[in-house]
């Protein structure tokens, strides 16, 4: 099964990791909620499959396009 | 000034034409902030993120004691409605620029404000006490009717609310939302509300002298928001007979007037469709959108404050001329709804006849995610509406900005709508547009 890397569309941090390694989502899942300026801003899961990686945790700054989870 | 941006700037305005020095506190982020060098002195905070500076008490004290200012504006945000901090200023016999912590605390409990509103006769919208779990907050539904919004007691701003059209909608997100008011607001308690059906957001901006007297200078149409944060503001409201304005802000007035509150304050209310009005909240702060007010009035809202604040009486209420509107401008990408960080490397705001900008940022600046996404209000005022709508349109139009993605775009579209120019606004106003557009692209595609 491909491998899916699940990026940041933003800068900011992390507020909440929502899933765990082993987890199986579907398409629009929550993965992890960060905050930027003030908002909470879920990243949504891209495809179904399962979590193998999760990269960040609470508090962590984290960058545009920086790699938060990987999906299997 | 404990705060940032464009209220900072705007209180050192205020202070200078009063002849008063001025203390800036920044955090390591704002340190090319222009309002530093605009203030008579300015202070480092610790850190980055907000915790760390512009709401970390004992920073703040600190710096008030060796700045040794005789005077504290908390601003909007951050600790401006915090009775605690309140009370520590005043302990130290600092004056605290706003309403007696009595008052912040008093209207800071959603609930319990409109307990005390509902006393003074003043018509309140149908909504539940304090909640404690989920079960309470079903029954209370059913009690209230759906569909509901589900809101932090402690809350504002938008943050910790969900709309429940059903008891379903309600189970999913009782917990996300006790989560985020804890979070947010240190509070998890949720109470609920009427959702109505195309309300409008009106509020009034009010004085008073903590001696019983009190005097409103008239309200503010909000309704263009967003995710419950406001985009557009105007005033005089459009398309609502005088009479009624007139005889919501006189009410507003009165009860003010018999709590003896102090300072400033906003009533917000929903306008029903069918004309009603209902008590939202109270906010006891200055206002993003105080500058609606002035342009149509010509008081000056912080120096009011300040004058206040020393125990000086209310100004003779004005006459409302001409009519102003302000669009905010907000570091975001408006199609994806993110947030949007960078280096201004282009920052021009408009200069021009009947345009007014209050911003914190200048050109050069770095745009961090630390703090709220607003880069600039821009404040349209003409003689009648029509011209403060296209005073808005040319400086939003003359607003240059490079390194950040904004919504102009947007607010253009907000402006040059029919429905909007019609003046027939809600607080779907904006959900609506986005629909349309969305569907216009659809077509464009197929």
């Amino acid at each position: 099964m491909a491998r899916i890397e699940v990026e940041s569309e933003i800068a900011g941090s992390v507020w909440k990791v929502v899933v765990q390694v082993g987890d199986s989502v579907e398409v629009g899942d929550v993965l992890i909620i960060l905050e930027s300026m003030k908002m909470e801003i879920p990243v949504e899961s891209p495809s179904a499959g399962t979590v193998a990686e999760i990269l960040v945790a609470p508090e962590d700054a984290v960058e545009e396009d920086q790699v938060l989870a990987v999906l299997n | 000034m404990a705060n940032r941006g464009a209220i900072a700037r705007r209180i050192v305005r205020a202070c200078d034409g009063l002849g008063l020095e001025t203390v800036a506190v920044y955090s390591e982020a704002d340190r090319d902030a222009p309002h530093l060098a605009e203030a008579t002195q300015s202070l480092p905070l610790p850190g980055v993120r907000a915790e760390e500076s512009y709401l970390n008490r004992e920073a703040l004290m600190a710096a008030l004691k060796t700045s040794g200012a005789d005077a504290l504006h908390p601003g909007y945000g951050f600790l401006a409605e915090n009775a605690d901090f309140a009370e520590q200023v005043a302990e130290t016999g600092v004056a605290f620029i706003g309403p007696s912590p009595k008052w912040i605390r008093a209207m800071g409990d959603k609930a319990a404000a409109r307990g005390l509103l509902a006393d003074k006769g003043f018509p309140v919208l149908q909504a539940s006490a304090a909640l404690d779990d989920r079960e309470a907050a079903l029954e209370a539904a059913e009690r209230v009717g759906y569909p509901v919004m589900l809101k932090a007691v402690g809350g504002g701003g938008g943050i910790g609310m969900r709309v429940c059209a059903n008891p379903d909608e309600l189970t999913a997100g009782f917990g996300q939302t006790q989560l985020m008011a804890e979070r947010a607001f240190s509070d998890a308690r949720l109470y609920v509300e009427l959702l109505l059906d195309r309300p409008r957001h009106i509020e009034v901006q009010l004085l008073g002298d903590g001696q019983g007297n009190a005097l409103h200078v008239y309200e503010r149409e909000c309704s263009i928001q967003r995710r419950h944060q406001k985009l557009v503001e105007e005033s005089p409201a459009p398309r609502i007979d005088r009479e009624t304005l007139i005889e919501m802000c006189d009410a507003a007035e009165r009860v003010v007037a018999e709590l003896g509150y102090d300072n400033v304050g906003t009533l917000e209310t929903l306008l029903s469709s069918a004309g009603r009005f209902g008590f939202l909240e109270m906010n006891t702060r200055i206002q993003v959108e105080h500058g609606v007010t002035e342009a149509v009035t010509g008081l000056d809202l912080v120096q009011t404050q300040i004058n206040l604040s020393q125990g000086e009486p209310l100004p003779k209420r004005p006459a409302l001329v001409g009519h102003a509107m302000e669009a905010r401008v907000y570091a975001e990408d408006s199609q994806r709804m993110v947030p949007s960080t960078g280096r201004l490397t282009v920052f021009r705001p408009p200069n021009m006849f009947g345009v007014r900008v209050e911003t914190g940022y200048q050109e050069g600046q770095l745009v961090t995610p630390y703090y709220d996404a607003l880069l600039a209000k821009i404040i349209g005022v003409g003689d009648t509406r029509e011209q403060a709508i296209g005073r808005v349109l040319v400086g939003l139009k003359g607003f240059m900005v490079k390194g950040v993605n904004t919504n102009i775009a947007l607010l253009q579209r907000v402006l040059q709508d029919d429905e909007f120019i019609a003046g027939t606004l809600d607080t779907g106003f904006i959900d609506r547009l986005l629909d349309k557009s969305t569907k216009e692209a659809k077509r464009g595609a197929n």
